[in-house]
């Protein structure tokens, strides 16, 4: 295969399931060397349209092509042996969940070591030696102790970083990711995004899935945009970014937070809730502190909050140190870092789940976090809460009109009869249909999830709203429809956010201050767009440059 | 589209079924009922004893104590469907006048297994680690002695008789059920949904009423239909020892203690009281089972 020859070339590329259509016409060319990145939500059909490329698309698929290349087979007519030596060898093939995607009782090296023992590449030191170069290659510090250790012993970007040194281990000449970062820190997934960056450098192509515009703008010389089992729009990266043509590729990109400022809506108006219609004009809504001339009490004051484990008789785990913050009416403080920077310690601490080892939480200016429960129970009414995984908040056996008569009688009832307004009103304000209060939550989609769990803690009418990643799970249109549905929410209601994420593009757009934290401390605090525009912390800096953004925005 | 029509499905064709949608709904009706077989017979089974144990006269044709020495130890055949005892009592009338109390001894067994369970297993789980530990304890010394020589201990101490039968197969039951309602009380009462509801403002009351106990017994129901065939067993077994309902009863257990002295003579007195329980056993077993992996598809 000379280089100049297409690495992958797929023509009119159709995938059903059962008579179900779920990928129509894809038609897509990879080229040593270059990266395409195909962005869809889910369901979008991306994800199979991959898997069909590898021959997996699963049990009870019916693949048809008009032309089917993967590194120079046909891949029409390929054998599930010869399959077999394409993937790995040829192919390499890099899943969004590391964790699952790696054996939790094999060591990483063994596993990378399969690889290339499968194909049989050299003698077992020669294979011993090749693992540790390509976990150095990958930027594993460490490499000869990572290669003897397992994948629960690693760090989410390490794990991830021993999947694609596996993936690369016999030098494929296509890599196909799909959604590679989707899981990580922006830090971790700025660096790993980088690595693939690499790959491509040495004469591999790349296909690259994702959800996230803004995840793929680094990295993709050419995107081509799903939808409906449709590539709607492609083009190179620029053309994408600058210059889009069709509707659903601008509504992907007016999702993406990054660089928009607050109260800009990221979702198509159309899809915007019926709250929307008695707004005020966005400027003017910001006008900061709500009441004129009073001095506004802040709904939730934290000081010298801390929060120590005990970890048996030698160190004990400081999860959080010295978090002072003031929650302010119609306001959103926003909470930033990585895992275990100690963000939702400090939520939990703020809602009364937990004790804080030092310091008090003061909540309408009483005293919230040295009372016992009972005092407490009074004032939860005010304060609600929502969660990265709406379902497992949700009573399992409670439909969501049960779930929501609950919420909106103090237990007092489950039978959604007794508020069938009250019920229907709040689904309507978050922009969920009457009808759903009949089903199940676990049938619903992770947005319709998310609006259900928002409408849940609205539903005793409270002051605050403490939103621990409350998009972090959510493809970013979905994303773009919640944040704009909590932006709609904090303006009719004049409710306080506490906004935890990791995400610093989705912190910026939803805050008016924000607390940067990093292993248990708040490292920087400040108005959002002076702390954004002039990080005075180091780490601040360094996660700003993780953070993906659009190009030329 | 010549080439079009030339494509062929990609990768396993076992992956890629192509059956016609006839053939393939013919095969899945077959698979369907022999999937349903099992549990629609067990459906039966379970009925028809219920009906004995609910209206015995409406099955039974004659009366179960009635002795009739010139009809002992008939064969079954015509006139006795399964044949006479010792006294010539019918052993159809009496297997289903025994229908009534080896049922009932099973339910009422596994009723107060799960009840004792379910405070055993809300104490562990609910209340703090001493008492966590202390009701460990005793649940691990339980389940070291074997079920049935707990059971005879205690018959041992309270006397024979049906009700010490039923409490004692319910005492050896119970420290199975309470591990699990532990468990999942545990699992339950640091789960988010537990939180979500704190965070609503529930009580501690509130929630273990309405939230952790409806989940936690969700599991533990499917598990009482497994132990109910298991109970009916132990009490049959308690009975045959002569330690549950007095010899004249129709009771299954005491029908087999009888007709063991005569298993030569008369096999019949033995197997068809021995078929019963088999029968409800495996049936409520089966049923539960399915109950388990979703309600049978």
């Amino acid at each position: 295969m000379s280089a100049a020859e297409p690495i992958l070339r797929v023509t009119d590329l159709n995938v059903s399931f059962g008579g179900r259509s779920v990928v129509q016409g894809v038609s897509v060319t990879v080229n040593p060397g270059e990266c395409l990145a195909l962005v869809g939500e889910s369901g979008s059909g991306k994800s199979v349209t991959a898997r069909s490329l590898i021959g997996l698309a699963g049990s009870g698929s019916l693949v048809r092509a008009e032309t089917l290349e993967v590194a120079g087979h046909d891949a029409r007519n390929l054998s599930q042996r010869r399959w077999r030596t394409v993937r790995g060898r040829q192919v390499g093939f890099i899943l969004q969940d590391a964790l699952t995607s790696l054996d939790p009782l094999r060591t990483v090296g063994k596993e990378i070591d399969d690889a290339l023992r499968v194909h049989s590449k050299g003698s077992g030191a020669e294979r011993a030696a090749r693992v540790i170069e390509l976990l150095e290659a990958v930027g594993l510090d460490d490499p000869v102790r990572r290669a003897a250790q397992r994948s629960g012993e690693l760090s989410g970007g390490m794990r991830q970083r021993a999947l694609i040194a596996s993936a690369i281990a016999l030098d494929p000449v296509l890599i196909i990711a799909d959604e590679p970062t989707t899981a990580l820190d922006a830090t971790i997934a700025a660096s790993v995004m980088e690595l693939l960056g690499g790959l491509r450098q040495s004469g591999s192509g790349m296909l690259l899935i994702s959800h996230d515009l803004a995840a793929v703008a680094t990295v993709a010389d050419s995107i081509a945009v799903m939808q409906g089992g449709r590539i709607v729009e492609r083009g190179p990266r620029e053309q994408i970014f600058e210059d889009p043509q069709h509707p659903y590729t601008r509504a992907l990109l007016a999702a993406v937070p990054a660089g928009k400022p607050r109260f800009t809506r990221l979702s198509p108006t159309a899809q915007a809730t019926a709250a929307t219609s008695s707004h005020s004009q966005p400027g003017e809504a910001a006008a900061p502190n709500g009441l004129p001339g009073a001095v506004v009490r802040p709904l939730l004051r934290a000081r010298g909050l801390a929060k120590t484990f005990p970890l048996g008789k030698s160190a004990d785990l400081t999860a959080v140190r010295n978090v002072d913050f003031e929650l302010l009416p119609g306001r959103t403080l926003g909470v930033v870092g990585e895992s275990g920077s100690g963000k939702t310690t400090t939520a939990r601490m703020a809602l009364g789940l937990l004790a804080p080892s030092a310091g008090t939480v003061e909540f309408l200016g009483e005293p919230w976090s040295s009372v016992p429960e009972s005092a407490r129970r009074p004032r939860r009414a005010l304060l609600g809460a929502i969660y990265q995984d709406p379902l497992s908040s949700f009573d399992p056996r409670l439909s969501t009109g049960a779930m929501l008569a609950d919420a909106l009688s103090g237990g007092a009832t489950r039978n959604p009869r007794a508020h069938v307004g009250e019920i229907t009103e709040l689904l309507a304000q978050v922009g969920l249909d009457a009808g759903l209060a009949a089903r199940n939550p676990g049938t619903l989609s992770g947005g319709q999830r998310q609006r259900l769990a928002i409408a849940r803690a609205l539903a005793p009418k409270p002051r605050v709203l403490i939103c621990d990643e409350p998009v972090s799970a959510l493809d970013v249109s979905i994303q773009a429809q919640v944040l704009d549905l909590l932006d709609d929410l904090q303006r009719q209601l004049g409710l306080g956010y506490l906004f935890i994420s990791h995400d610093l593009a989705v912190i910026r757009h939803m805050s008016d201050e924000v607390l940067v934290m990093r292993a248990g401390e708040v490292v920087e605090s400040g108005a959002t767009e002076q702390l954004f525009t002039a990080p005075q912390h180091e780490y601040t800096r360094t996660l700003l440059a993780a953070a993906p953004t659009l190009l030329g925005r | 589209m010549s080439i079009f029509q030339q494509s062929k499905p990609v990768g396993d064709p076992l992956l890629n079924p192509q059956k016609t949608h006839a053939r393939r709904r013919e095969a899945t009706l077959v698979r369907r009922l022999a999937v349903r077989l099992p549990l629609l017979a067990s459906a039966a089974v379970l009925l028809f004893f219920v009906l004995a144990a609910i209206a015995p006269n409406l099955l039974a044709p004659f009366d179960p104590l009635a002795i009739n020495p010139a009809q002992a130890f008939s064969a079954p055949g015509a006139g006795h469907l399964l044949g006479t005892d010792e006294s010539g009592r019918d052993i159809y009338s009496r297997i289903i006048h025994g229908a009534r109390p080896s049922l009932l001894i099973g339910a009422a067994a596994t009723a107060i297994g799960l009840g004792l369970a379910l405070v055993l297993g809300t104490i562990a789980g609910f209340g703090g680690r001493w008492l966590d530990f202390g009701v460990a304890r005793i649940l691990e010394v339980l389940f070291a002695l074997p079920g049935l020589l707990l059971a005879l201990v205690f018959i041992a101490l309270a006397g024979p008789g049906v009700a010490t039968t039923v409490i004692a197969v319910g005492l050896t039951s119970a420290p199975g059920y309470a591990r699990i309602i532990r468990a999942q009380i545990i699992a339950l009462r640091t789960s988010p949904m537990v939180e979500a509801a704190t965070v609503l403002g529930r009580s501690r009351s509130r929630i273990l009423t309405a939230h952790i106990l409806p989940n936690a017994l969700a599991p533990i129901t499917v598990l009482a239909t497994l132990g109910l065939g298991q109970a009916i067993l132990w009490a049959a077994a308690l009975s045959f020892l002569g330690l549950g309902a007095p010899p004249p009863a129709p009771e299954w257990g005491t029908m087999l203690s009888a007709g063991r002295t005569y298993l030569s003579l008369a096999w019949w007195m033995t197997f068809f009281p021995g078929l019963a329980i088999v029968l409800v056993a495996a049936a409520s077993t089966v049923l539960s089972r399915s109950l388990k992996s979703g309600g049978g598809q």
